[in-house]
């Protein structure tokens, strides 16, 4: 669970998945953009140095994310949410309305929730960027995570990555939460399906069982 | 968003030898070679996202050394870097005690994710949110077009726009955190190319539609914002803010306003009273602070006050109902105080 990309490595999906047909479908073009861009990509040591122009072609960044720390080639007007996804195949984190207005691409840079839409990734610097995909520990949930499958909180799921994300960060900060504190701490995440009373209720549990 | 280069700004003078443009100049008479500056970026980004803002190169100042603090002197007053998040002021101790309507005006704004990225320069530098302004497919005034979209009798959707000073924009100002700053009487820091600082009143930093209408504020293209900075309160100094939303999670103001008071007693001495959302930038109703000031402050003379600031109203087609609005929630923030 922590590290997405080695365990796709070792271990070969022999049913073609949604994700790895969509993959798969998208890889010769993937490849050829890869390639051009890697050809005239830079290299800088993080943060970004001061004084200096980037881009606008892609160039080669460091980013720590999940404890690793990733070579990416991106442009400025790349976004983080889009270098997660796009990039290093962090997909967990969704991106829904793109404008910093859902929070469904919440994730943490330097341990505090932000929309990774409305950040370029060379924002990032030396900064630790967290994900979705770094929440569960040595291959075991959040008790976040696991409030959330008990108490039902998820219907269409295209809200719940960033949802768990931001009761995360309440949970792992904040000593026996209550509910308005919950309801403060999503008050940016959007969901279309309405399941913010189980998501209350989840978080609320998590709480009491982190103490 | 289009293709543009990052310059990574070392000092505010490094950042003002690079910049060539504001976002204002660029929305009203678009070219390609603009470069223009961010901070916490969310709002430069949106318009670069809606392929309003093209720019050729952006200047990150959010890197600057120095302009991320916030220091408090009992007799000195506030001073806020403009790197200074949201966050970083919803949750500083001595805002609270001192300055209460600054604190819930930030705890009010936007959301958790956007307040740990937003900073105070940036929140009060955005333009306003009138969706016919944010568009791509409606050319109006404030962006060289020839017409209001929004003020239209018929077609116009204007629920949330302007009902004071609505003359050739009825857009509303999208910080509410400005309201909050200029009841405080803060006042804003610039730094021009040629080193210099110069302050200004916020009352003054706001630029009114009739006189400018490609502008918001008198930020010029050389110009940075470096500091907010608010006069210390006395130990007779209340404050209070209240801001109405449609939805209660987090949203954009419908009416907001700050009262800050001198007292004594239950006397008021002196009032600031600003409204936010009624206007195209944020509007110091002089009317409410005469009608209050040297009264009790009593359910009756909050209500003549809150009435006075409505009598240059003039409510365009669907937002009557911020009229009534006002008047409430004006009273109730006088009544704070108490």
């Amino acid at each position: 669970m922590e590290n997405k990309d080695q365990d796709r490595e070792s271990k070969p999906a022999k049913t073609i998945s949604r994700r790895s047909f969509i993959r798969g479908a998208g890889l010769s073009t993937a490849s050829s953009v890869l390639l051009t861009s890697n050809a005239f990509a830079l290299e800088y040591k993080e943060p970004l140095a001061t004084g200096k122009e980037f881009g606008p072609d892609a160039m080669t960044i460091k980013m720590k994310v999940n404890g690793i720390t990733k070579s990416l080639s991106v442009e400025p007007r790349t976004t983080l949410a889009s270098a997660l996804r796009d990039h290093l195949e962090l997909t967990g984190t969704k991106v829904v309305c793109d404008r910093g207005s859902c929070s469904a691409c919440t994730v943490y840079l330097d341990g505090k929730p932000v929309n990774s839409c409305m950040i370029s990734a060379f924002d990032v610097g030396d900064k630790e960027v967290t994900t979705i995909e770094g929440i569960a520990k040595n291959g075991e949930l959040h008790p976040v995570q696991e409030a959330f499958i008990e108490h039902d909180a998820s219907q269409c799921g295209y809200c719940t990555p960033g949802m768990v994300m931001s009761c995360v960060h309440l949970v792992d900060n904040t000593p026996d939460p209550n509910l308005e504190d919950v309801k403060n701490a999503t008050r940016g995440n959007l969901c279309r399906c309405g399941t913010y009373p189980h998501v209350f209720k989840a978080t609320l549990a998590a709480a009491k069982k982190t103490i | 968003m289009n293709k543009f280069s990052w310059y990574e700004a070392k000092s505010v003078e490094d950042a003002l030898e690079q910049v060539n443009s504001t976002i204002s100049d660029e929305l009203y008479e678009p070219t390609s070679k603009a470069t223009v500056f961010k901070s916490g970026g969310i709002d430069v980004f949106d318009w670069v996202k809606e392929g309003l803002l093209k720019p050729q190169k952006i200047v990150n100042i959010r890197n600057i050394p120095g302009l991320d603090q916030i220091s408090y002197d009992r007799k000195k007053g506030l001073r806020i870097g403009c790197n200074v998040t949201l966050a970083e002021i919803a949750s500083n101790p001595e805002i609270k005690s001192q300055y209460l309507a600054l604190h819930q005006a930030v705890n009010h704004a936007a959301t958790p994710q956007l307040r740990n990225v937003s900073t105070l320069g940036g929140n009060i530098a955005q333009r306003n949110r009138c969706w016919y302004f944010r568009s791509a497919d409606h050319d109006c005034f404030r962006k060289g077009g020839d017409r209001c979209f929004a003020r239209h009798s018929e077609t116009g959707e204007n629920e949330n726009h302007a009902i004071l000073d609505n003359g050739s924009c009825v857009s509303v100002h999208a910080s509410s955190i400005a309201t909050a700053l200029m009841a405080f009487n803060a006042s804003v820091v610039i730094a021009n190319a040629e080193g210099k600082r110069k302050t200004v009143l916020m009352d003054d930093f706001f630029v009114s539609a009739g006189e400018d209408i490609a502008m918001e504020n008198i930020l010029q293209a050389k110009e940075i914002i470096t500091e907010i900075i608010l006069p210390a309160p006395s130990k007779n100094t209340r404050s209070a803010y209240i801001k109405q939303v449609a939805r209660e999670s987090y949203d954009w103001s419908l009416a907001d306003v700050a009262v800050v008071m001198e007292v004594s007693g239950n006397t008021c001495k002196s009032a600031s009273i600003v409204l936010g959302a009624a206007a195209p930038v944020p509007y110091r109703s002089v009317e409410a602070q005469q009608a209050i000031e040297n009264k009790t402050i009593n359910s009756e003379n909050a209500t003549a006050a809150a009435e006075a600031a409505m009598t240059k109203a003039r409510p365009l087609a669907k937002n009557d109902y911020k009229v009534p609005l006002f008047v409430s929630t004006i009273k109730q923030t006088i009544l704070e105080i108490s």
